[in-house]
């Protein structure tokens, strides 16, 4: 007699929680939010096996929206939670949600930890390039110059760049996406949740309220043709609105080149997300908007390592198959013992 | 017994003797003691250490800051404490001396390595005259070995460089003080072969120079008795020599056995909470995984990863480590998850004294967390007590869905004491329960308490508990976000009182002497084998004193308040300024009196009855122990007389 498991099929609305969503009328969270709702169904994995956890911030909401389980922690200390839940509990499917302040501000060191260790867990960074819930002080991404409420004359730190951070840990899944464009956010997110170790994935996400356009030049219809490229693993680097740009490289450097005149497809520089060194996919990280290139989005480097999780469950079953199942009652007797009658 | 050349010996038979090691942190006194220890528990003493040792590794030679020191104290009868006072000091240099002279008693042995006493070796010390030759220790029976060379002699022609040889020195210097003491060099003999078996000719040398030691005690005249110290009358069973941190990371293990769980260990490395790290890291086959975190933060909310994950979740750390974990233990307190946060003290504040003993962190586990934010604070009260309250520390977290602080202190993780196995088949075992799945498609209820007011622990990868939590303060029984007033008194109220309903599920407190009367002695955590000794010794001279241990500090014994109304008087020793006596007066209105250190050191024993004995003739006055004269004013003195001459 065979067993018929049937998993049952969800749908995205079997996904949704309770909770009335909270955000701001507009803001880029709702995307995000619908794309993972409608991501989830095609992963084949149980509901009940789905963990969320995050930080602090608009963004950190985001596990009280969701029919899964989840943690809203504590300001930067989401990769930490679940590195703690993951590698107790591989069987999870694990998702930390985080911000630019909560990630690269407060929870910098815990998000450089979690990468380098390359568990198998997904990292959703809202990059919304402000602190949204403190209403409107300026972020670790901010651009320099910036001007909040903390910053009345314009912010004088540099900002960071969360995908040259993420590549800097080498990372083994660098992802980035906008929110608006939501076919490519949730192809993205699908993408990250496949992946077999730490996935990190940027989405550049509007705030309405306290700074509204930051992410403009992406996002609108008539600037983002030239002003983001589309990756494609082992495809040219190719943009603008008539697919009429490229980047080559100038010795160690990208250049932006006019396709014909002397300049074909293959000049190009082309995608690798598998390449083992992360040169390439950091080299792509820099490419900057005000430096006069467009800003990549997709896949920048897929590649795959020894998870932490795995390993750490491994050395115990090493340790029980070498030494045998832990026995109490002779480690208390392994040193020099003496009887007392 | 020699019949042959060896000079006549007498042989004494004493109740208990103490014995200090002390040198240059890189002359193996850590290993002399504790090799002394172990030989002197498998003899059937009773046995009580106190290694001391600097915050720098190799802090530069023959400095009195890079000296190290490892007492022991071994008896017949049962005992409590290291020693107050040590019956023979070893001394492998000036500045160990210097150091430790002062606790050496009046007609005390001391064993100094006068090849260690140059010039150079004097000036680092602060000599400015030979001590051993200037007749400033002659209330002590002072033995000058040149053990440097006796040892170079010793290992001669085995091929060591004169370096390595020099290193064999402390197992000439135990050799000697394992005659002088009657104990048998078996054991050292079999710890050599075990730790440098591999290395043949440092595994010759080290014994050849523990023989060395041995002979010359049997030979030389000058050392014309042997002491010998009984076993002790211990309760029947089989005994091991055990460590405070090793006594709490196998109770920890034995807890998660105990309760079917896997054993999760968020840790950072830090003084002197790190072995327990190391402990458990070792014992991976049995199911316990040790993540060393990133920082203290990290740590913490590890492990609060791991215990919603549902595992024996538990993280170790000092003063400043826990300083940085507060934020974290806060929403533990929120998600109501149950979790061990263990505290070895350390002096304070800050970075403050990071291998001495204090416990001044009692406030800052009651009360060192923002919001209203009870958290249940249990104290060990000796290295093996390290065993007992980790499976208790569990116990409470699970059966009350909190996490738990558990305190133990530099002195209790790094001292040692006899252990009596227990056997695993009789402990008792700890109950976990947890919701299973729901498949009629109502909610969870995940803030549905317990009567005793603890939440349901629902794990992840349960169908149909699909459930958030969060530091946001939660309405009851849903769980979900509320701002309402009436919600959030409610919830602190309702934390408040699930802590406080520990205190019915706890033994009664006990009390070690008449249940009223002048004078109760109240302690906690590591000073209670002074405290014990100290009443027992006031008792023993017909005085009515009580001493009354605690265990429990949140929530404290529900009987506490009626016994202290018995008494008279109320002390409160305690290796801070006045911590718990600042809780027992807030508290029940109670004028306690506090006997204070803050010296990076245990109470002696004497410190304590003199205290006593004061307060039994009337005094009602706080006091301070008194800093031995050797230990800061010296070096205080130095450095005002430095500055006097602008130096
Ligand atoms: S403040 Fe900005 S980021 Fe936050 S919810 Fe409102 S729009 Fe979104």
């Amino acid at each position: 007699m065979s067993v018929d498991i049937q998993l049952p099929v969800l749908k995205p609305t079997d996904f949704a929680s309770d909770q009335d969503v909270r955000w701001c009328p507009g803001c880029g969270d709702y995307a995000i939010l619908a794309q993972m709702k409608k991501v989830m169904p095609t992963l084949g994995i149980p509901r009940e096996k789905i963990v969320f956890i995050s930080g602090i911030g608009c963004s950190s909401r985001f596990p009280y929206y969701m029919n899964t389980y989840g943690m809203h922690s504590i300001h930067g200390r989401a990769p930490a939670v679940a590195t703690g839940l993951k590698a107790v509990r591989p069987d999870l499917n694990v998702w930390v949600i985080t911000g630019d302040g909560d990630g690269l501000s407060i929870g910098g060191n815990h998000l450089m930890h979690a990468i380098r260790r390359n568990l198998d867990i997904n990292i959703v960074l809202f990059n919304n390039r402000i602190y949204g819930l403190t209403k409107g002080q300026y972020s670790p991404t901010s651009p320099l110059g910036k001007k909040t409420k903390s910053t009345p004359m314009g912010a004088i730190d540099n900002p960071l760049n969360p995908l040259s951070i993420a590549i800097g840990c080498e990372a083994t899944f660098v992802a980035r996406t906008i929110d608006t464009e939501i076919k490519h956010l949730g192809e993205v997110l699908k993408r990250a949740a496949e992946h077999p170790g730490t996935a990190f994935v940027e989405v550049y996400q509007n705030c309405n309220v306290f700074n509204d356009g930051a992410w403009a030049y992406a996002k609108e219809r008539e600037t983002k043709a030239d002003t983001t490229l589309e990756l494609v693993h082992g495809k040219p680097l190719i943009f603008g609105k008539n697919r009429e740009k490229g980047i080559r490289l100038n010795g160690m450097d990208p250049e932006v080149v006019e396709l014909g005149k002397g300049v074909s497809e293959d000049d190009l520089l082309f995608h690798d997300e598998k390449a083992p060194e992360p040169s390439l996919a950091y080299l792509l990280s820099r490419m900057r908007f005000e430096d006069g290139f467009p800003e990549p989005i997709g896949v920048f480097r897929c590649v795959e390592k020894p998870q932490y999780d795995d390993m750490i469950n491994e050395q115990i079953e090493t340790a029980i198959n070498e030494r045998g199942k832990g026995d109490l009652d002779k480690l208390f007797r392994s040193g020099d013992t003496w009887d007392v009658a | 017994m020699s019949t042959t050349t060896a000079a006549q010996k007498t042989t004494r038979t004493l109740d208990d003797a103490t014995v200090r090691f002390c040198g240059d942190s890189g002359d193996g006194m850590q290993l002399a003691g504790s090799q002394f220890t172990n030989t002197s528990a498998l003899v059937g003493n009773d046995i009580a250490t106190f290694p001391d040792f600097p915050a720098e590794i190799r802090a530069p030679r023959g400095t009195l800051a890079g000296v190290s020191g490892f007492q022991i104290h071994f008896s017949s009868k049962d005992i409590y404490t290291p020693g107050d006072t040590v019956d023979a000091l070893v001394a492998m240099n000036p500045a160990a001396l210097a150091t430790n002279i002062g606790d050496l008693r009046s007609g005390g042995i001391l064993i100094a390595n006068s090849d260690a006493f140059d010039a150079k070796g004097l000036e680092q010390a602060g000599y400015k005259t030979n001590p051993l030759e200037d007749g400033t220790l002659k209330s002590h029976r002072v033995h000058s070995v040149d053990m440097t060379k006796l040892t170079r002699s010793a290992v001669e022609g085995m091929g060591l460089s004169v370096k390595e040889s020099d290193k064999c020195r402390n197992f000439f210097a135990m050799g000697l003080v394992f005659w002088l003491y009657d104990r048998p060099l078996e054991p050292t003999l079999r710890f050599i072969d075990e730790k440098f078996g591999r290395k043949a000719e440092v595994a010759q040398a080290n014994t050849a120079a523990l023989k060395a030691g041995y002979h010359y005690g049997e030979t030389v005249e000058a050392i014309s008795t042997q002491f010998h110290v009984p076993k002790a009358k211990l309760a029947p069973g089989t005994y091991t020599s055990i460590v405070g941190n090793t006594a709490l990371a196998w109770g920890m293990m034995t807890a998660a056995r105990l309760s079917g769980k896997r054993l999760f260990l968020g840790a950072y490395p830090i003084t002197p909470a790190s072995d327990i790290l190391h402990e458990l890291a070792k014992h991976k086959n049995f199911d316990v995984l040790t993540f060393q975190a990133e920082d203290e933060i990290a740590a913490m909310t590890a492990t609060i990863g791991a215990a919603f994950a549902g595992a024996m979740a538990i993280t170790a750390s000092s003063g400043p480590g826990i300083a940085l974990k507060a934020e974290g233990m806060g929403l533990a307190v929120m998600t109501e998850l149950p979790m061990i946060v263990i505290n070895v003290q350390r002096g304070g504040p800050s970075t403050g004294l990071p291998t001495k003993t204090e416990q001044a962190d009692l406030l800052q586990a009651m009360f060192g967390r923002n919001g209203e934010c009870p958290i249940p604070v249990i104290a060990a009260s000796s290295p093996a007590d390290c065993f007992e309250i980790s499976q208790e520390a569990w116990r409470l977290a699970v059966r009350y869905m909190t996490p738990v602080l558990l305190l133990t202190d530099g002195y209790i993780a790094n001292g040692s004491e006899p252990w009596r196995i227990p056997n695993f088949a009789d402990l008792p075992k700890i109950e976990v329960k947890h919701p299973g799945p729901q498949a009629n498609g109502d909610a969870f209820l995940p803030y549905k308490r317990d009567e005793r007011l603890a939440r349901p622990w629902a794990l992840p990868g349960t169908v149909g508990l699909e459930h958030r939590i969060g530091g946001l303060e939660k309405q009851d029984i849903t769980g979900n976000v509320s701002y309402d007033p009436a919600n959030h008194q409610h919830m602190v109220n309702t934390r408040a009182q699930k802590v406080a309903n520990i205190a019915n599920d706890i033994p009664p407190q006990k009390l070690d002497g008449p249940a009223t009367g002048d004078l109760l002695v109240l302690s906690w955590g590591g000073t209670y084998g002074a405290c014990a000794t100290a009443v027992h010794n006031v008792q023993a001279k017909g005085k009515s004193v009580t001493h009354c241990h605690l265990r429990y500090l949140n929530p404290l014994p529900k009987e506490l308040g009626n016994i202290l109304s018995r008494f008279k008087k109320v002390l409160i020793p305690e290796l801070n300024m006045g911590q718990l006596k600042t809780v027992i007066r807030a508290k029940y209105l109670v004028d306690a009196i506090g006997l204070n250190k803050v010296q990076g050191k245990p109470f002696s024993v004497a410190e304590v009855v003199e205290k006593i004995e004061s307060l039994l003739k009337g005094d009602t006055k706080d006091s301070q122990a008194k800093p031995e004269p050797i230990d800061s004013e010296t070096t205080i003195k130095a450095v005002l007389e430095k500055v006097a001459h602008g130096g």
